[in-house]
């Protein structure tokens, strides 16, 4: 898996919900990359000079597919791209779910917010495998719902109610009454600190995706560390890169 | 043509290096070249002991630039001089190791244990604004800076660089005070004290509350500094501060840098050091230039 720097192909882009893109590109990185890893896309504003990392949402030869928010002025720019429109992109990056924890055992794949998108690929590569997608909406703007029926059994939460059960994800997994052995979740880090604490109280393993403020991508600034139980392999001191080490851990491996 | 310089006698094939702290100790970005092709790697400030650096967020993006405050993690001399040391060594370049400490003794200590390490050169970080002790005490009053340099000197086996802050009213007494101290060399700028705020949340954007900015930003301050040092001083000065281009190298040099070092553009490019050594050699054919060593200090000439 070497990471590689190149000038990827728009091939399209899709408003999916208010704020929320969709993007396809050409890029031979997606012939590399593993569910659970990241890409960082590149600004053509030179104003704008750290890379966006990106989760990835679905793999096809040759072309990746991102579906992103716009959280500020880079991520705006992405979304004004069309089919045709070069973009610089570094990866693969990070590590992936570790997919071979999860055959042959009951798996749930849990999203929430912007962590929606990585479970649904991370799914896929399970095709076939005792699974179900749990995702968690804050409203009926219920994007890849479609695409994630279409991979495997799907149970929702929506912050209003409007679609599936009314809570997060862990509500809806509770009122389905959703067993497991193993926990896979990307989202937002009161959703990840919860899935932490509900996967030890019931003994289920659980790995999850950590977001931080990133620079280089690739390990080497330490910009991005999170704390972590056991001593880091590059400081020896309790700071995993979840650039590099992760962005997946094993949940009782790191604070959040 | 010649594009190598010698720095306290240490000849680099190129004047390109990487800056501390922007390139670990060159491993995560042997993924995309060969180290060998750069005049030197400047590793990530190692100290005597781990350290766990400052909590995050430790980044954020500013217009042209960045604010860091990392906080100096590293893993101690012990696991650098056995794991770093070595992987540096498989690669045609020099090795410059970065030194930070709290203490003067903390200095000492790491310089001592190099002493015997296949290590080039020694580059002394008194210019780090993100640590409360040690790095910056050093570098904002000449006198301190003046007796860690000498301090250092008198235990260093290999030659010493001392790496100045911009943070500074002075430059130019900074810089003749670590020649005073006994300094081989000098290296600027570090990074710019600076602060974002998040309107929307009204908070810092850093965890430190205040980060150095480095990136392009800073170029025309960290030329100017550069400038005035190699007037101050007849130390080789090392530049550095924004660059992203041969171009920018090349007003460092022409300002007086006989070497250059390549910093945040590497996280906007990991290959940006390799395409700034190729920028000057570009531009030495462009105007047949011989020897690059003709274009230090030779600005308005």
């Amino acid at each position: 898996m070497a990471k590689r720097k190149e000038r990827a192909r728009v091939l399209s882009q899709e408003s999916l919900a208010p704020g929320i893109y969709s993007m396809w590109i050409e890029t031979g990185i997606a012939d590399e990359a593993v569910p659970g890893q990241f890409v960082s896309l590149y600004s053509k504003d030179g104003a704008r000079l750290l890379p966006r990392p990106i989760s990835i949402c679905q793999l096809e030869k040759g072309r990746l597919r991102l579906v992103y928010r716009v959280a500020g002025a880079g991520t705006e720019e992405f979304s004004a791209y069309g089919a045709g429109d070069g973009i610089e992109v570094l990866g693969p990056l990070g590590n992936g779910f570790p997919l071979e924890e999860a055959r042959g055992k009951r798996a749930l794949l849990i999203g929430g917010g912007i962590g929606v998108p990585p479970m649904l690929e991370t799914g896929k590569a399970l095709s076939g495998e005792d699974f179900a997608f749990v995702m968690g909406w804050r409203d009926g703007n219920l994007f890849l719902k479609k695409d994630f029926e279409a991979a495997g059994a799907l149970f929702a939460a929506t912050e209003d109610g409007s679609f599936g059960v009314k809570g997060n994800v862990l509500d809806a997994v509770r009122e389905n009454g959703l067993a497991a052995d193993v926990i896979f979740a990307c989202g937002p880090a009161p959703m990840l600190r919860a899935i932490k604490a509900y996967a030890k109280e019931k003994g289920i393993r659980a790995w999850i995706s950590m977001e931080e403020r990133m620079a280089c991508g690739v390990g080497a600034c330490l910009a991005c560390v999170c704390g972590s139980k056991d001593v880091d392999s590059h400081s020896h001191v309790h700071n995993k890169r979840v650039c590099k080490d992760g962005p997946v851990f094993a949940a009782e491996e790191v604070e959040i | 043509m010649n594009l190598s310089v010698s720095l306290a006698g240490v000849t680099l094939k190129n004047p390109v290096m990487t800056a501390s702290g922007t390139f670990g100790s060159g491993e995560e970005y042997s993924e995309f070249f060969d180290l060998g092709r750069l005049g030197a790697v400047v590793t990530k400030g190692v100290a005597n002991v781990p350290w766990p650096g400052n909590p995050t967020p430790r980044v954020a993006e500013t217009c042209g630039g960045m604010l860091n405050a990392i906080g100096l993690q590293n893993p101690g001399i012990d696991v650098f001089v056995n794991r770093d040391i070595p992987f540096l060594k498989k690669f045609d370049t020099r090795i410059i190791v970065n030194v930070c400490g709290k203490t003067t003794e903390d200095y000492e200590e790491v310089v001592e244990r190099l002493a015997e390490e296949p290590v080039d050169l020694l580059e002394i970080n008194i210019s780090c604004p993100n640590v409360k002790e040690g790095g910056i005490a050093f570098g904002q009053d000449p006198r301190a800076a003046e007796a860690i340099t000498r301090a250092v000197k008198k235990k260093a086996k290999q030659p010493v660089i001392m790496k100045l802050s911009p943070n500074v009213t002075n430059i130019g007494d900074m810089a003749r005070a670590v020649e005073a101290g006994g300094a081989d060399a000098v290296s600027l700028i570090n990074t710019l004290t600076g602060m974002k705020i998040d309107i929307h949340k009204r908070c810092f954007a850093l965890a430190n509350k205040t980060g150095g900015l480095s990136g392009p930003a800073i170029k025309p301050v960290a030329v100017r500094m550069v400038y005035e040092a190699a007037h101050a001083v007849s130390l080789p000065v090392i530049g550095m501060g924004g660059i992203m281009s041969g171009e920018d190298a090349l007003e460092f040099i022409l300002a007086g840098a006989r070497a250059v070092s390549v910093g945040t553009a590497t996280f906007h490019d990991p290959r940006a050091a390799l395409k700034v050594a190729d920028g000057i050699r570009a531009y030495m054919e462009r105007y047949g230039v011989e020897d690059i060593n003709e274009l230090v200090g030779a600005v308005d000439q």
